[in-house]
């Protein structure tokens, strides 16, 4: 299982990667082998606000559903809209072409809480 | 209590299995993944280990009689080597079990499921009647499923038993992988194939000798995940799901397994009332009109009012889309009606289906 060390997470196993003001996310890849195979995800639009913790979005595996919690506050710049189609890309590449949404980062503060990825390797054990 | 092991726990792990405590066992629930794994058995054939179920045999020279009292359909009419799909219930009507009972001539194995074995016993056990008996087995027996177009010819190759010979819901007592197995042709996924009874000292010489002897065709192990799935599409109840002590046989469809008119069994006289005043709900199948997943204990709606649960509810893997089982009130279960499963609170459009929703192409 992979907990790539330049990526930072959040306790409900979304990943962020932050590049200036810009949070890209996802989940991880324990989060998706125990989801198991996603049949669909369903995302906020682009420009919608969300605020840390909050759920914007849902994920429906065959065997379960799980809600996707933003890991900063911020506002929409950007959907993967190739999910729609190939919602399974979470499952076979979550930290690549399985992202899931971009966020503009709104409340700088925030990022306190996040967890390394140590951090986050003891939390799942 | 710590969940039990299965004769095989070992070599699920060591298959890569994610293992899940299930009806207090520690089962398979997914090997590569549902999905794949569901179409492997649609495609050619796969395995299950469903060792967890439990085994009673049922003997004495009042077995017959005692199972027509106990059970909902009609015993008398099974001969050596036959099975058949049955269940119990309350004298409320309510259902214990559904369970498929083979019959050995002078005695029969009844396969119940893993959760409702001690339920299933201790009520068994109350009901005796003098001269029949009840032998739980459970644990002296593995039981594996093999499924699939290619189950025959993966069979075929580890026993003389002429297989093309034995019929659906039948069964024989013969050697396979050169042990003595019990070989039924039933299942639970509505593709051809059997459920192997075997001893549990033999369960590993057995499974690997399917996987071997199934290798040509890309057998593979199959969890309950998909076991689940598969089920579903053929609209096959499962207990604790679909059907349990607060429903009746009528509702969910088992009319066609409850012989009203062979005379005396627990739960007969609330049945036929059922029966007389006609199902006030019915169990339907139906699927998502739009990308979604239906799960148990969703509302029902018509028009915005609740009108039944959805029981079971997955995304179909033949399908492509979001299918599901539930109970709505008559006249609702018309097959064609329009209707909406609350899903986060908003009523997504479905529809009442002709079931099973998968017919298989051969």
């Amino acid at each position: 299982m992979e907990i790539p060390e330049a990526l930072q997470y959040t306790s409900e196993h979304e990943w962020v990667a932050i590049e200036g003001d810009i949070a890209t996310i996802g989940i991880t890849d324990y989060a998706q082998g125990e989801l198991g195979d996603i049949v669909f995800v369903e995302l906020p639009n682009k420009g919608d606000s969300t605020s840390q913790m909050e759920a914007f979005g849902t994920i429906e595996a065959v065997k379960a559903v799980s809600e996707l919690y933003a890991p900063l506050s911020g506002e929409i710049q950007e959907v993967n809209s190739a999910l729609e189609e190939q919602p399974e890309l979470i499952n076979s590449d979550p930290f690549g072409e399985g992202w899931i949404i971009k966020l503009k980062i709104d409340d700088e503060s925030g990022k306190e809480k996040l967890l390394s990825a140590e951090e986050y390797q003891s939390q799942i054990g | 209590m710590q969940p039990r092991k299965t004769a095989l726990y070992d070599v699920h792990t060591q298959l890569g299995a994610k293992m899940v405590e299930f009806a207090g066992y520690w089962m398979p629930v997914q090997y590569k993944g549902v999905i794949d794994e569901h179409k492997r058995v649609r495609s050619t054939v796969g395995i299950f280990d469903v060792s967890h179920m439990g085994e009673f045999f049922i003997q004495g020279e009042k077995a017959s009689e005692y199972l027509q009292k106990m059970t909902l359909n009609d015993v008398t009419k099974l001969e050596k080597y036959r099975a058949q799909y049955t269940g119990m219930c309350y004298e409320n009507g309510g259902m214990i079990d559904d369970m498929i009972v083979y019959c050995f001539g002078d005695h029969f194995m009844a396969i119940v499921n893993a959760s409702n074995r001690e339920k299933d016993l201790k009520w068994m056990n109350e009901h005796l009647i003098p001269g029949a008996e009840i032998v739980d087995r459970s644990d002296e027996y593995s039981l594996f499923a093999v499924q699939g177009r290619k189950a025959e010819a993966t069979l075929q190759k580890l026993t003389d038993l002429e297989l093309s010979e034995v019929k659906y819901y039948w069964f024989r007592e013969t050697k396979l992988a050169e042990v003595d197995a019990i070989v039924l042709r039933t299942g639970y996924t509505g593709e051809e194939g059997f459920e192997i009874a075997i001893h549990v000292d033999h369960s590993e010489k057995v499974w690997n000798g399917l996987l071997e002897a199934g290798k040509e065709f890309d057998i593979e192990p199959i969890g309950l995940g998909a076991r689940d799935t598969l089920r579903m599409e053929m609209k096959f109840c499962l207990y604790g799901n679909d059907i349990d002590e607060t429903t009746n046989p009528i509702e969910a469809g088992l009319g066609w397994a409850t012989k009203l008119d062979k005379g005396d069994f627990l739960g007969r006289e609330a049945i036929m009332q059922v029966k007389e005043k006609g199902a006030t709900r019915k169990l339907v199948g139906f699927e998502m009109k739009q990308r979604a997943v239906p799960r148990h204990g969703y509302k029902i709606l018509k028009d915005g009012d609740e009108i039944g649960c959805v029981t079971s509810g997955t995304f179909s893997p033949s399908l492509e889309k979001g299918i599901g089982i539930g109970y709505v009130n008559v006249p609702f279960n018309e097959v064609g009606t329009s209707v909406a499963i609350e899903i986060r609170g908003k009523g997504i459009a479905a529809e009442v289906v002709k079931t099973p929703f998968y017919q298989r192409p051969y």
